[in-house]
């Protein structure tokens, strides 16, 4: 059965060996990706741990990988530029960059006169700006409106703000739904908005993104603006959430 | 396209489901699709690549339903990749070159006076102004269009204008015009009455970033 057998083991017999292997460890952990890793011998991948192939079917993970060594080996990208992209959003840009605005705009009115008046340049003050994040729009909840932002064509979010988007933001059931009842969505989230409250939606259908401010929400006066930034969470600079006052005031909830 | 990406207002597809503590890419795989697709970016210069949004839209939509996010995506890239001949379906099979296959050399652009997506700095008059009553055109084209069909017929008030963009719109192949048709982009707002009728509530509104290409006067 084995066709490579007292054969050079060519790209095609690494990936049949490859996904033989992926389907024979079902289960998660170490030994998988020693497994895989020990099929990986003609291509010194030594970042490759894969230890979630129990939820993925094999195929995919494969495929991509043969794509990634095809072009790499006709020089047309680095698995070293790759790592670099994938570092940069799993651990350098995310939703701690739209925190720091939302936070300075709370303590620094004229901060957020600029913010509101010309997203782009004032987030660009923060040094916020980039890949889908060029032009930046930012919404003001208040007690009369509340904003939530949707892509309903595609999956388009501010990236430099809020970093990648989440799973439930690029769903059917998000892209379809935000628009036509968007306070039955919001209740799901456990926001119930006031009926006498205004709620606008902003589809994401051009090259603007956008940027919920929330509330800042009492109780968090003396609280300095790195404090601040630690309590706004990315859903509500989507405006799928309120930002709460930590239950035990600034200093934490230990009393 | 009106095809199943353009699925704002509709019904059928459950909760939404947020996940605790996230993370940014759930399998290892789809980080490198990610990547991937943005490393090659430069490739597709002087090839005419179909737009990526026109790729993406045009996975046939029981396909694109049944697939994850970075499954479409690795879908478009390898699309892009095949069709201007970058690589061979054997080498997407197999991870490895063809044999005495020549390597790309990265081109210049065929169209230097090519417009990016971002705002222009150019002169255009622009044809609305905050306040006007405007009314989305019933447009259907065959490629890719910003215009979502929810609006079309709709009417509206402009809020802001947004300056001047490149229209992102390709024809039925993906391709966009060559001169790109800079115009002006508006925030219109719609009552959520005048889209959704009485399933809305009275003074919600949905805003909608649209070129003035697919607006009228209302």
């Amino acid at each position: 059965m084995d066709e490579s057998e007292g054969r050079p083991v060519d790209r095609r017999g690494f990936i049949k060996d490859a996904a033989v292997g992926a389907a024979a460890f079902a289960a998660p952990g170490k030994l998988m990706a020693d497994q895989t890793e020990s099929h990986d011998h003609s291509h010194g991948h030594d970042h490759d741990h894969d230890h979630d192939h129990q939820d993925v079917p094999p195929d995919i993970a494969l495929r991509v990988r043969a794509l990634e060594s095809v072009l790499v080996e006709k020089g047309m990208v680095t698995s070293a530029a790759l790592d670099v992209i994938v570092d940069t959003y799993e651990n350098r840009i995310g939703p701690r960059n739209g925190a720091e605005v939302v936070a300075k705009a709370w303590v620094d009115p004229a901060y957020r006169e600029r913010l509101l008046a010309d997203g782009t340049a004032a987030i660009g003050e923060l040094g916020h700006l980039g890949g889908q994040g060029e032009h930046m729009k930012v919404v003001e909840n208040t007690p009369e409106v509340h904003n939530l932002v949707v892509c309903t064509l595609c999956s388009c979010y501010p990236w430099p703000t809020l970093g990648l988007p989440p799973a439930w933001y690029k769903s059917s059931a998000y892209r379809a739904r935000a628009v036509i009842e968007p306070r039955t969505v919001l209740s799901e989230f456990g926001l119930d908005v006031p009926e006498d409250v205004e709620v606008r939606v902003w589809d994401s259908t051009a090259e603007i993104r956008y940027l919920v401010l929330p509330e800042r929400p009492a109780g968090t006066e003396d609280m300095s603006q790195e404090e601040l930034a630690g309590i706004v969470s990315r859903d509500s600079m989507i405006g799928v959430a309120r930002v709460e006052a930590p239950a035990g005031g600034p200093s934490g909830g230990d009393q | 396209m009106n095809t199943i990406h353009d699925m704002g207002g509709m019904d059928g597809f459950g909760p939404v489901e947020p996940e605790e503590n996230e993370p940014v890419f759930h399998h290892r795989w789809e980080g490198r699709v990610y990547a991937l697709t943005r490393a090659v970016g430069p490739w597709g210069r002087g090839r005419e690549w179909p737009s990526f949004r026109y790729t993406l839209e045009s996975i046939p939509p029981v396909e694109y339903l049944s697939m994850s996010y970075y499954e479409r995506w690795f879908r478009m890239m390898t699309t892009r990749l095949l069709v201007s001949g970058l690589i061979s379906e054997t080498e997407l099979e197999t991870g490895y070159p063809d044999a005495g296959a020549p390597r790309p050399e990265l081109l210049p652009s065929s169209n230097p006076r090519s417009l990016g997506a971002g705002l222009l700095d150019m002169d255009v008059p622009a044809r609305f102004g905050p306040d006007d009553r405007v009314r989305a055109r019933n447009l259907h084209p065959r490629g890719h269009t910003r215009q979502p069909r929810y609006v079309r017929g709709r009417q509206g008030t402009v809020v802001e204008d947004y300056g001047v963009y490149a229209l992102q719109d390709t024809d039925e192949d993906g391709r966009r015009p060559l001169d790109r048709r800079p115009q002006h982009v508006y925030s219109v707002r719609f009552e959520a009455q005048e889209l959704w009728g009485e399933r809305a509530a009275a003074g919600d509104a949905i805003y909608v970033d649209l070129w003035e290409d697919y607006l009228e006067p209302a």
